[in-house]
C-alpha cells in the first residue's frame, strides 16, 4: 500500500502541473493579448499600458507561469484586476459557503442513494424496486440546475417556508446559514443521489448472484443477514469505485447551483469573473476546481483498494 | 430464439425520435414566430390569447420557443459529437495501431483533459474567448475526446489481437489498411454507444451553459436560456419554469435509454469491454 | 435399523411452468454415503439445493422432505435457517467464488459456529483453528487472518468442508466438491472428506459426474436422468449389474484402466441432454435409447426393492 500512495501522489502531481500549464496556456497564450480582453475593446492605450505592467506582460510567459505556479504554492492568488482586492482571501472566504453546500450535498446524495438503491436492488423484480429504478432513471436526466428552480418554485415562492436565494453569513446567524443552504444542498443531493441510486442497485443485484452468498446463506444466515454480513460491504466495492465521477459531477453541479440560489459562493465567483473578463480570478479558480477534481479523484482510488485485500496485497 | 429488443432501446428511440421530429417540424413550422414579442400578451396563461402552453415575459409562444429550443439542444449535441468523435477516434485509433510513444502521449494528455469537466472547460474558454454557442460547443466537444479516445484504443488493442489482424498484418496490411478495414467497423459499436451517451452530457451542459447565460446567445430560443428567465417570474408563471425542463429531462433520459439499450442490444460483453477501457 | 436421516417424497422443482425436477422420492440412511449421480442438467443440483432451501429466486419446491419428523418444506423461513449450517450443511463446488473475499477465512470458518452455538469471539476463533487442523489446512494459526484470495483452490475447499462439518451436522451434502480443482489435489479432498464423514458418523449425499468417486466413496447410489431417479441402489451392485440402459451407457463411457477395450473405442450415449423443458414425454431417456419400443412413452415407475430401476426394459 505505501508504494502505491506515493505512486499515486506522483501521478496526482503530474497531472496538477499538466493542468496548469493547460489552463495557463489556454488563458495566456491563446488570446494573445490578456490585457485586452479583460478591458475589452474600448480600452485607452494607456490603461491597457498599466495593465499589461500590473500582470507583468512584459515577461516571457515561462516566467509568468512559474509566478503564477510559485504563488499559489505559498497562498498567493494574485489581485484581482478588477475589484483590486487579492484572490487568494476572496476564495478562502467564498469557500466557507461552497465547502458546506459540496458537504451537504453529498450528505443528502448517500441519505438517498444507500437505502433507496440498496431497496432497489434487493427487490428488483418486485414494483417497489421498479418504482425506485424508474424515478432513479428520470432523476439522472434533471439537470440539477432546474431541481433548484422547482424548489424554488415550490418551498420559497409557493410556501414561503425558505427564501428562494441569497446567503445569510455564517458570523450573523449561523441557522439561517443553514436555511439558506438547504434548498441548495437538497437540489444538488438528489440529482447527484438519483445517479448514485442506480450504481448501488446494480451493485446490490449483482453482490447477490454471488455464490458467496449461497455459502452465506448455507451456513444458516437469512437472505437479510447474508446480505448485512456479506453482501453490503462486496457492493460497496463498485460503488466507491464510481464515486469519483459522481464527486466531480458534483463540484460542477454547485458551481451552477450557487449561480441558482444567488449564493455568494466559489462557483458565483467564478461566474462574476466570467462576466467581467477577470482572467485573474477565473485561472485561479478552474485551477483550484481541477484540483479538487483530481484531488477527490485520488481519494476515492485509494480509499476502494483499502477496501479490497484482493488489491490491496499488490 | 429471436432477441427481444430491449425495452430500453425503445423507450428511448421514441423519444429520441420525437425530439428530431420536433426540431424538424421547428425548421419548418411552428404554431407562431417563436421570436415575435407581444408586450401586452405576456404571462399568458395555457391556452390564454390563443397560446397553447401561454406566453413568456415578453409575450413570445412558449410552445414555439420550445420546438425552436429542440433544434437549438440537436445542434449543439451533433456538432460536439462530431467534434469528439473527428478528434478522438483518430487518436485512439492511432494509439492502438502503433502503440510505443504515441499511444503513452495520447493517454497521458486524455488523461489530463479528464480531470476538466465539460462544463468547467466551457466556462473557462467563455471566459476567454465571446462566450456563445460555438464556444460552448468549441468546449464541450474538446472535453469529449479524450473519453472517445480511450474507449476507441481499449476496443481497438483487442481487436488488433485477433488471429485475423496479425494474419492481415503478416500479407502487409499498412497501418491505415488495418485502421479502415478492420479496427474501425470493429470498434463501431463501442463508437456509437459512446456517442449517444456524450449527446445526453452535451444537452444538459449546453442547458447549463445557457442557463448561466455562457451558451446560446439570447435571442436564440434554448431551453436553458428559457429557465433562467422564467426563474424571475416565478411567482406569476410558475409553469413557465417546467416546459423547458421538462424538455431537457425528456431529451436527456432519450438518449441516455438509447445508449443502453443498443449497447444491450449489440454486445452484452461490451459492458464489460467498456469497463475495462 | 434405525429411522433414515432423510426422506424425500415427490420432490418437484418449477421453474416457472417446467419441471426441472419431476418427481424424485429417495431415502438417506443414518451414516449412509450415497451418491447421486447423472449428466449435468439432470436435475442433481437443484434437488440438493431444494433440500437445503437455498433454490435461486423464482424457482420452488414441492412435494416432501422429511427429516427427523418434520417435512421440510412445510417449516417456516426462520426454521430452515436454524437447520442449515448447523444439522444440514453444504459444500459447493467452485471454491474460488464461494467464499467472500473481504472476510478473513478465520472469521468465515467462526460464522456458523457464532451463529448455532452462540460461541464468544474468542470461543469461536479457537475452534476455528481446530477445525482448520481437522482439514489439515497447513498453518492453522496464519491461515485463520488469510483472505481467500491468498489460498490454493485445494485450501479454499478444505476451508469449506471446515465451515460444513463445524457444527457436526446430520446430513452432509457435498455437489461436485473436487471438479474444480487439479486431479491429484481431488484424491487428498475426497480422502479427507469421506474421514470426516465416517468419524462423525455423517450422513453424506455426494453429488457427482464422476462415477469413479462414487465407486470409492460411497455405498449407496442414486442415478439420475431427465429431472428423474432412474435407478437407485448398493452402488458395487449398480456398477457391476447396471439395470437401466442410462447407467450402462455412463459406465461404459468411463475409460477402464487395467484392460483393453472390447472394441479399441469408448461407448459414447447417443444424442445430447435434452435442455429444460425439451425432455420427451414418458421415459425421458428413450430418445438416446436403444431398447426404446412403443411402451416408453409412458413413465415407468421405480420397481424392485433393494435395487429398483424406472424402465420398462430393464437389463438383466
Amino acid at each position: 500500500m505505501g508504494p502505491l500512495i506515493l505512486s499515486r501522489a506522483a501521478g496526482l502531481v503530474v497531472a496538477l502541473v499538466a493542468a496548469s500549464v493547460l489552463i495557463f496556456v489556454v488563458v495566456n497564450v491563446l488570446p494573445g493579448d490578456p490585457a485586452s480582453v479583460i478591458l475589452g475593446t474600448a480600452a485607452t492605450p494607456g490603461a491597457l499600458a498599466q495593465l499589461r505592467q500590473q500582470l507583468g506582460l512584459d515577461q516571457p510567459a515561462w516566467v509568468r507561469y512559474l509566478e503564477w505556479v510559485g504563488g499559489m504554492l505559498h497562498g498567493d492568488f494574485g489581485i484581482s484586476p478588477i475589484s483590486r482586492i487579492p484572490v487568494g482571501p476572496e476564495i478562502l472566504q467564498k469557500l466557507t459557503v461552497s465547502a458546506p453546500l459540496a458537504l451537504g450535498g453529498t450528505l443528502v446524495a448517500l441519505v438517498v442513494a444507500i437505502p433507496l438503491g440498496a431497496l432497489a436492488g434487493i427487490r428488483h423484480r418486485r414494483p417497489s424496486g421498479v418504482v425506485i429504478s424508474a424515478l432513479s432513471l428520470g432523476g439522472m436526466a434533471v439537470p440539477a440546475f432546474w431541481a433548484g428552480l422547482l424548489l424554488i418554485s415550490l418551498f420559497a415562492v409557493r410556501l414561503q417556508l425558505v427564501p428562494s436565494g441569497g446567503f445569510v453569513p455564517w458570523s450573523q446567524d449561523p441557522l439561517g446559514s443553514l436555511t439558506s443552504l438547504a434548498l441548495p444542498c437538497l437540489a444538488l443531493g438528489l440529482v447527484q443521489g438519483a445517479v448514485l441510486t442506480r450504481y448501488v442497485r446494480s451493485a446490490v443485484i449483482d453482490v447477490q448472484r454471488q455464490d458467496f452468498m449461497r455459502t452465506a446463506r448455507a451456513q444458516g444466515l437469512s437472505r437479510w443477514q447474508a446480505l448485512v454480513r456479506h453482501g453490503f460491504r462486496n457492493a460497496a466495492i463498485p460503488v466507491v469505485t464510481v464515486l469519483g465521477i459522481q464527486l466531480t459531477s458534483l463540484i460542477v453541479g454547485a458551481v451552477v447551483i450557487e449561480n441558482v440560489f444567488d449564493l455568494p459562493g466559489l462557483g458565483l465567483l467564478l461566474f462574476q469573473a466570467v462576466g467581467n473578463r477577470d482572467l485573474v480570478t477565473v485561472q485561479d479558480l478552474v485551477m483550484l476546481l481541477t484540483a479538487a477534481v483530481l484531488v477527490v479523484n485520488l481519494v476515492v482510488d485509494l480509499s476502494y483498494r483499502l477496501l479490497d485485500p484482493r488489491i490491496r496485497a499488490r | 430464439m429471436r432477441r427481444r429488443l430491449p425495452p430500453s432501446l425503445l423507450a428511448g428511440g421514441v423519444l429520441v425520435a420525437l425530439v428530431v421530429l420536433v426540431a424538424v417540424v421547428a425548421t419548418i413550422w411552428t404554431p407562431r414566430n417563436p421570436t415575435q414579442v407581444d408586450v401586452v400578451r405576456r404571462l399568458s396563461g395555457i391556452g390564454q390569447n390563443g397560446f397553447l402552453l401561454g406566453s413568456d415575459q415578453l409575450g413570445r409562444d412558449e410552445l414555439s420557443l420550445l420546438m425552436a429550443g429542440a433544434r437549438t439542444t440537436l445542434l449543439v449535441g451533433v456538432v460536439t459529437v462530431v467534434i469528439a468523435v473527428a478528434v478522438g477516434v483518430p487518436l485512439g485509433g492511432l494509439a492502438a495501431l502503433f502503440g510505443g510513444a504515441l499511444e503513452e502521449a495520447v493517454m497521458r494528455v486524455s488523461d489530463v483533459l479528464l480531470a476538466f469537466p465539460a462544463l468547467v472547460l466551457a466556462i473557462l474558454f467563455a471566459a476567454v474567448f465571446r462566450p456563445g454557442t460555438v464556444t460552448a460547443m468549441a468546449a464541450i466537444g474538446i472535453a469529449f475526446v479524450p473519453s472517445f479516445a480511450r474507449v476507441v484504443r481499449g476496443a481497438g488493442l483487442q481487436v488488433m489481437e485477433q488471429d485475423y489482424v496479425t494474419v492481415a498484418r503478416g500479407w502487409g496490411s499498412g497501418p491505415l489498411r488495418l485502421m479502415v478495414r478492420h479496427l474501425l467497423p470493429n470498434v463501431g459499436s463501442v463508437i456509437i454507444v459512446q456517442a449517444t451517451v456524450a449527446f445526453a452530457i452535451a444537452i444538459l451542459a449546453e442547458a447549463s451553459l445557457s442557463y448561466l447565460g455562457l451558451g446560446t446567445t439570447p435571442g436564440t430560443p434554448s431551453w436553458g436560456l428559457m429557465l433562467a428567465e422564467a426563474q424571475t417570474y416565478l411567482a406569476q408563471a410558475p409553469l413557465l419554469g417546467v416546459w423547458p425542463g421538462l424538455c431537457i429531462g425528456l431529451s436527456v433520459l432519450g438518449f441516455s435509454l438509447l445508449g443502453d439499450g443498443i449497447r444491450d442490444l449489440l454486445d452484452p460483453r461490451l459492458v464489460e469491454r467498456m469497463a475495462q477501457t | 435399523m434405525s429411522a433414515p436421516a432423510l426422506e424425500v417424497r415427490g420432490l418437484q422443482v418449477l421453474v416457472g411452468e417446467t419441471e426441472a425436477v419431476r418427481g424424485v422420492d429417495f431415502t438417506l440412511e443414518q451414516g449412509a454415503r450415497t451418491g447421486l449421480i447423472g449428466e449435468s442438467g439432470s436435475g442433481k443440483t437443484l434437488t440438493a439445493l431444494a433440500v437445503m432451501d437455498l433454490l435461486p429466486d423464482g424457482l420452488v419446491a414441492r412435494g416432501e422432505i422429511w427429516y427427523r419428523g418434520r417435512d421440510l418444506l412445510r417449516l417456516s423461513e426462520r426454521e430452515r435457517s436454524r437447520l442449515r449450517g448447523d444439522r444440514l450443511t453444504m459444500v459447493f463446488q467452485e471454491p474460488l467464488s464461494a467464499l467472500d473475499p473481504l472476510m478473513r477465512v478465520g472469521d468465515q470458518v467462526a460464522e456458523p459456529l457464532r451463529l448455532h452455538r452462540r460461541l464468544s469471539r474468542t470461543e469461536a476463533r479457537a475452534r476455528a483453528r481446530e477445525l482448520l487442523e481437522r482439514v489439515q489446512l497447513p498453518d492453522p494459526v496464519e491461515r485463520l487472518r488469510a483472505y481467500p484470495h491468498q489460498l490454493s483452490g485445494g485450501q479454499r475447499q478444505r476451508v469449506m468442508i471446515a465451515m460444513a462439518v463445524a457444527c457436526s451436522p446430520d446430513i452432509l451434502i457435498a455437489d461436485e466438491p473436487t471438479t474444480a480443482l487439479d486431479v491429484t489435489v481431488q484424491a487428498e479432498i475426497l480422502a479427507l472428506l469421506e474421514r470426516l464423514v465416517r468419524e462423525e458418523g455423517t450422513t453424506l449425499l455426494l453429488i457427482t459426474h464422476d462415477l469413479a468417486i462414487v465407486s470409492q466413496v460411497c455405498d449407496q447410489v442414486l442415478v439420475m436422468y431427465g429431472g428423474r431417479i432412474v435407478e437407485a441402489g448398493p452402488t458395487a451392485e449398480v456398477f457391476s449389474h447396471p439395470r437401466h440402459p442410462y447407467t450402462l451407457a455412463l459406465l461404459e463411457a468411463i475409460p477402464p484402466i487395467d484392460q483393453q477395450l472390447p472394441n479399441g473405442r469408448l461407448t459414447q450415449i447417443p444424442g445430447a441432454v435434452p435442455g429444460l423443458g425439451e425432455f420427451p414425454s414418458g421415459c425421458p431417456f428413450r430418445t438416446r435409447c436403444l431398447r426404446e419400443t412403443s411402451c416408453c412413452s409412458t413413465m415407468p415407475e421405480m420397481a424392485g426393492t433393494s435395487h429398483p430401476v424406472a424402465c420398462w426394459h430393464p437389463l438383466s
